[in-house]
């Protein structure tokens, strides 16, 4: 994790929000920072992880986790990370038995058949319902009497990938929304989940998807590439918008922008214009 | 699925679904009896109150201040990523009700968890069911949020539904339709297109705007009541941590572009090392300056007044041993 992030969004570990649904956003640049930094920071905070990958392999995050403090290998083996590998798992979908449910069917529905028109509520239109009841799964309360773990977290990198994957927006949307009942309001849990934004006004999908998820947030990170251009010093810029102040007052300063710089085992932020090597 | 996206495929007629206004402006939760409110909510949130019991009756149930007119207002409520407008839903549904009846359709609206406990016909179905059981009287539907209905069903549809609810709902009451439903919907404006938000917003009998400067939230509320002009009037609110509504006159003052007269000019030639100010002499030379280009009535009289002076100008020219002065040519010595 990052500790300059840390103070930017006012939170330690120990002092973890709960029940909370964080929006990562990317635009122009690559965001997956922000993703490697949530996830080192629930598990120092010792809460259960579910971590939907879709993206990288799981060396991937080991090696960046190992960079930030935290050893997914040792988590995963004490049960305290639930790692689905989605670009491992999904070759499996092919060769397995049609009846075994697996979350990511939906790869083999898809493309064995044409998306009919029909209301999202009857049963045979695709969804991400397998993908939904293995995150209901892994993030079960333990029955051992003793609460092991802190508060279960949801980690999906990313959503926009479903969208390339056939899926449509509201199926997404539905996900989610089924997952915030379970994580969020059930369990007093929280979800992270990241976005691109292509920035391309014709991507009606995405865009519907970017914008209800908004919708739904309490916290938005979104990390934009500078308008001007790719810089050495400073990579890209990060707003931060809390949707739900957790006190309304009469100047609600709930938006602030920093821009970053990320180097090999940290993200250092400063004011617009304030970069070191600048001033 | 083409739900709510793209052009609307038609348009329907305008419903007489208008709150009653009778009791009084404003909603007084102390005294009266209120109608029966129910809420249907779409994306949960566990702080929204879960009292059942009812009771119906007359009454205004605005929950706009007095100093608005009082009739009932219906019809969605738009608003941003930036400025949300679920607080001022729950601070609406918070001002007016005396009976809340809560449908909670956040669980599980889909019917994933397959216990046998949902309606058919989905979200749209538990609406109908919902109002097909509630008491004959002024009843107010709250919906979080009107969006997931429209991601979800044709435009069409979702208007027919509306349309068939406030119908269904008079029929039973007996009065007229104008008095008895009020619908009070959530939209969130970047998630639809021009179609299906022209649809709803012609169904609806006022639209809330919300948006904001300056950390303020504003609330742009445009009126249409039959046989009048539409009105549009600007609110400044907030919304308190207990749900009430705090309502400004005007917009905050740091946005006003007024000058703040009590600034002292200040003079930027004051702490130079270098002495930019003139003295009183200075300046008179300054003054009475003629500019060397400025056509002058004196420059002009000079031009004309003719003939020499003594002041004419003579060139007087010495040619040193190297010249070679040729009267015909005198530019012969040079080297061109």
């Amino acid at each position: 994790m990052f500790p300059e992030l840390n103070n930017l969004l006012n939170t330690t570990p120990d002092r973890a929000e709960q029940g909370k649904l964080t929006l990562l956003c990317d635009a122009n640049t690559d965001g997956s920072f922000l993703v490697h930094h949530f996830l080192s920071f629930y598990l120092k905070a010792n809460c259960k992880v579910c971590f939907v990958a879709l993206i990288q392999s799981f060396s991937h995050y080991n090696i960046v986790g190992q960079k930030l403090g935290v050893s997914l290998t040792v988590a995963r083996e004490c049960g305290q990370l639930v790692f689905l590998e989605g670009l491992k798992s999904s070759v499996d979908v092919f060769f397995r038995a049609q009846a075994e449910p697996h979350p990511l069917q939906f790869l083999r529905s898809v493309s064995l058949q044409p998306s009919p028109e029909v209301h999202a509520w009857e049963a045979n239109a695709e969804n991400l319902q397998p993908l939904y009841e293995f995150v209901r799964e892994a993030l079960k309360p333990v029955d051992d009497g003793e609460a092991a773990w802190r508060c279960p977290v949801l980690l999906v990198d990313d959503l926009s990938v479903l969208l390339s994957l056939g899926m449509g927006a509201v199926a997404v949307l539905d996900f989610i929304h089924y997952c915030r009942a379970t994580v969020c309001w059930e369990r007093k849990g929280n979800i992270v989940a990241l976005v691109h934004d292509s920035g391309d006004t014709e991507d009606e999908e995405n865009n519907i998807l970017l914008n209800g998820l908004s919708h739904q947030s309490h916290l938005i990170l979104r990390a934009e590439g500078l308008a001007t251009g790719f810089c050495r010093d400073v990579h890209g810029q990060l707003r931060i918008l809390w949707r739900t102040p957790s006190q309304p007052t009469t100047q609600r300063d709930w938006s602030l922008t920093y821009q970053y710089k990320i180097q090999d085992k940290s993200v250092s932020f400063f004011a617009k214009g304030m970069s070191p090597a600048v001033l | 699925m083409g739900a709510g996206r793209g052009k609307p495929r038609a348009l329907p007629t305008r419903p007489q679904y208008r709150a009653s206004a009778e009791g009084g402006s404003g909603a007084d939760p102390g005294g009266e009896a209120g109608p029966a409110w129910s809420g249907v909510g779409g994306a949960g949130d566990v702080s929204r109150p879960r009292v059942s019991g009812r009771r119906t009756g007359s009454c205004g149930l605005l929950p706009l201040p007095p100093t608005t007119a009082p009739n009932g207002s219906s019809g969605p409520s738009r608003d941003s990523v930036e400025w949300e407008g679920r607080s001022l839903l729950k601070a609406l549904i918070k001002k007016a009700a005396l009976g809340l009846v809560y449908y909670d359709l956040f669980r599980d609206p889909l019917n994933w968890a397959q216990t046998g406990e949902a309606l058919p016909g989905g979200p749209l179905g538990a609406l109908q069911a919902m109002c097909e059981r509630t008491d004959p009287g002024p009843v107010t539907v709250a919906l979080d949020s009107l969006s997931w209905l429209l991601l979800r069903l044709p435009c069409a549809a979702l208007c027919q539904a509306l349309c068939a609810m406030s119908r269904q709902h008079a029929c039973r009451g007996g009065g007229p339709a104008a008095e008895q439903l009020c619908v009070l919907g959530l939209l969130h404006r970047e998630l639809h297109g021009p179609g299906p938000m022209g649809a709803l917003s012609s169904l609806a009998q006022a639209e809330v705007t919300l948006s904001g400067t300056a950390g303020q939230a504003s609330a742009h509320m445009l009126r249409r009541r039959p046989r009048q002009r539409p009105t549009l009037e600007t609110l400044w609110f907030s919304v308190l941590p207990d749900l009430s509504l705090d309502l400004q006159g005007g917009p905050p003052l740091e946005s006003q572009p007024h000058p703040d007269p009590h600034t002292p000019q200040v003079d930027p030639a004051s702490h130079l090392t270098f002495n930019l100010h003139l003295s009183k002499r200075e300046r008179e030379a300054k003054d009475s300056l003629t500019l060397p280009f400025q056509f002058s009535s004196e420059k002009q009289q000079a031009l004309l007044r003719p003939g020499p002076s003594p002041a004419t100008s003579r060139i007087f020219y010495e040619p040193d041993a190297f010249d070679d002065l040729d009267p015909e040519d005198p530019d012969g010595d040079l080297d061109v």
